[in-house]
């Protein structure tokens, strides 16, 4: 074999071997905390692994999300467990069995673990024996990419050619906050103010967090990125800033905040009412305007996905000592 | 190859080194504080050196000063970070490891 | 010039993998923390490595992101999730 045949085989297969063994490691461990930060680290390959499949758009909203923001969500959980558990430093420890005593390799459940095996190698063979120049809808896409408004292809497809799978995304997550919402109170931290060094952080980070955000919503239209990612960048900024005692509640009225959660999803629906108006068809953008209206949905879906995802940080709409509300 | 890929080469096998070592000094070293002092040895050189390898094989002034941005970030996030950690682990009485 | 910057990415990947170990002994969870944030800076030198080699400007972005988001997971954890009292307790 060529060398640099050799050393992608071994790039890849390093990935994946890895891979498997964190998450077996991670689902196995009775430390909660050595399984959060497994799970980072699983986060973070994975991201590799978009990469290596060529797919950089997911591997930027993987790195966001899955290596960034769900490490603190998770963090931050663990955190409000332990404050709940009888005894604060055992769930640390390991001492208590959080996750039940069936974790262990030496018990495994046999049926859930046959369906599983049966399943991954059905997979595993359909897609080993799919045509290795298999182009999918490559073509399709390519073809109409002139009339979409865009240059980049994913964008085309998310935004125009499937915007309306766009839509239904956001009502999704707006119902996921919902539903953490009707879960009950969020826990009011007494941040002590921050020291000085997590103040500078904080002051020089949000800023840059910000600009990247704008950055990669505009550069979506002709290169990965795009509302998603952009919007769960700005998402980390909110929770960089709360992570940060920084007191900003008490001035943004309700309104506005719901106003903003909000924006995305109506944003869509408006423009599916107006669409259908004018053209007669759902979502059916007139390709002069195409671009510029890809742009305007996209900019209101990035400010309620950040929105929306600092506030499943926040967990919770009122406090439960209820003296503020969110 | 021109000298600029040689220069380049080095740069980045030198940038690989320092990053094998954060991870030894990660495995090997005796305690918290001389473990964070091998990671943001890996953040400064090992990242350092490996950014301007790649600089130096770049045409774009603009991706250049996006490489640059990144290493600076970081920097930064890196350094405060092992400062605030150091500190918690202070304030928590985490043994200094004694010879 | 490619062959270089892949092997060089699949030496990182070595030494990431080899930082795992880290994580899984501890022995408290500021460890745990340290080597994730290795991780993450080793993840970034691995990227930059595989956009030179494979000529796709966008896996900059990527590694962008990461850059910032790692910060805020070690935030999270200095200012949430460290236990008050650390246990030099060690398991697996």
């Amino acid at each position: 074999m060529e060398t640099i045949n050799l050393l992608i085989w071994s790039l890849d297969s390093l990935l994946g071997l890895s891979l498997l063994w964190l998450a077996w490691r991670a689902l196995t461990t009775p430390d909660l905390f050595k399984a959060v930060v497994l799970f980072i680290a699983f986060g973070l390959l994975i991201t590799l692994v978009w990469v290596r499949l060529d797919a950089p758009d997911v591997a930027l909203a993987e790195a966001a999300i899955g290596a960034g923001l769900t490490g603190a969500l998770l963090l931050s959980a663990l955190a409000r467990l332990d404050s709940t558990h009888s005894d604060p430093a055992s769930v640390y420890s390991g001492k208590t069995r959080v996750n039940n005593e069936s974790a262990g390799p030496e018990s495994i459940h046999w049926w859930p673990f046959s369906l599983l095996v049966l399943v991954s190698s059905g997979l595993g063979f359909i897609i080993l024996s799919m045509p290795v120049a298999f182009m999918g809808l490559s073509p399709e896409v390519s073809d109409q990419l002139a009339n979409s408004g865009v240059e980049n292809p994913v964008t085309a497809v998310l935004l125009n050619f499937r915007a309306y799978d766009t839509l239904l995304e956001m009502v999704v997550l707006l119902i996921a906050l919902l539903g953490v919402w009707s879960l009950g109170g969020g826990v009011k931290h007494k941040e002590p103010f921050p020291g000085t060094v997590l103040d500078i952080l904080t002051r020089l980070l949000t800023p840059v967090l910000i600009l990247v955000s704008a950055y990669l919503l505009w550069v979506g239209a002709h290169a990965p990125g795009g509302a998603f990612q952009a919007g769960s960048v700005l998402g980390a900024a909110g929770v960089l800033l709360m992570l940060s005692g920084w007191q900003l509640q008490m001035n943004i009225p309700v309104l506005l905040i719901r106003l903003i959660l909000l924006a995305g999803p109506f944003a869509f629906i408006a423009m599916a009412v107006i669409t259908i108006m004018i053209e007669g068809q759902l979502l059916q953008f007139p390709v002069a305007q195409a671009g510029l209206l890809i742009l305007l949905l996209e900019t209101f879906a990035t400010l309620s996905i950040g929105a929306t995802l600092a506030a499943l940080f926040l967990g919770g709409q009122t406090w439960k000592n209820d003296e503020e509300s969110l | 190859m021109t000298i600029i890929d040689y220069i380049s080469v080095i740069l980045l096998v030198a940038g690989a080194f320092f990053f094998l070592a954060g991870t030894l000094g990660l495995l090997r070293f005796p305690d918290v504080y001389t473990r964070l002092h091998a990671l943001t040895k890996a953040d400064n050189l090992g990242l350092g050196l490996t950014v301007t390898g790649l600089i130096l094989q770049l045409e774009s002034w603009l991706v250049a000063g996006k490489l640059l941005l990144i290493w600076i970030l970081i920097l930064l996030a890196g350094a405060s970070v092992a400062h605030l950690i150091a500190k918690g682990a202070l304030r928590r009485k985490v043994r200094l490891w004694k010879q | 010039m490619q062959t270089f910057y892949l092997a060089l990415a699949l030496f990182l990947l070595l030494s990431l993998v080899a930082g795992m170990w880290r994580i899984l002994r501890g022995p408290s969870a500021t460890d745990r923390m340290l080597a994730a944030q290795l991780f993450s800076t080793t993840a970034v030198a691995i990227l930059l490595l595989l956009a030179q080699a494979t000529g796709k400007p966008a896996f900059h972005d990527i590694a962008l992101v990461f850059a910032l988001l790692t910060a805020i997971t070690a935030v999270a954890f200095v200012q949430r999730a460290w236990p008050i009292k650390e246990d030099k307790h060690d398991d697996n």
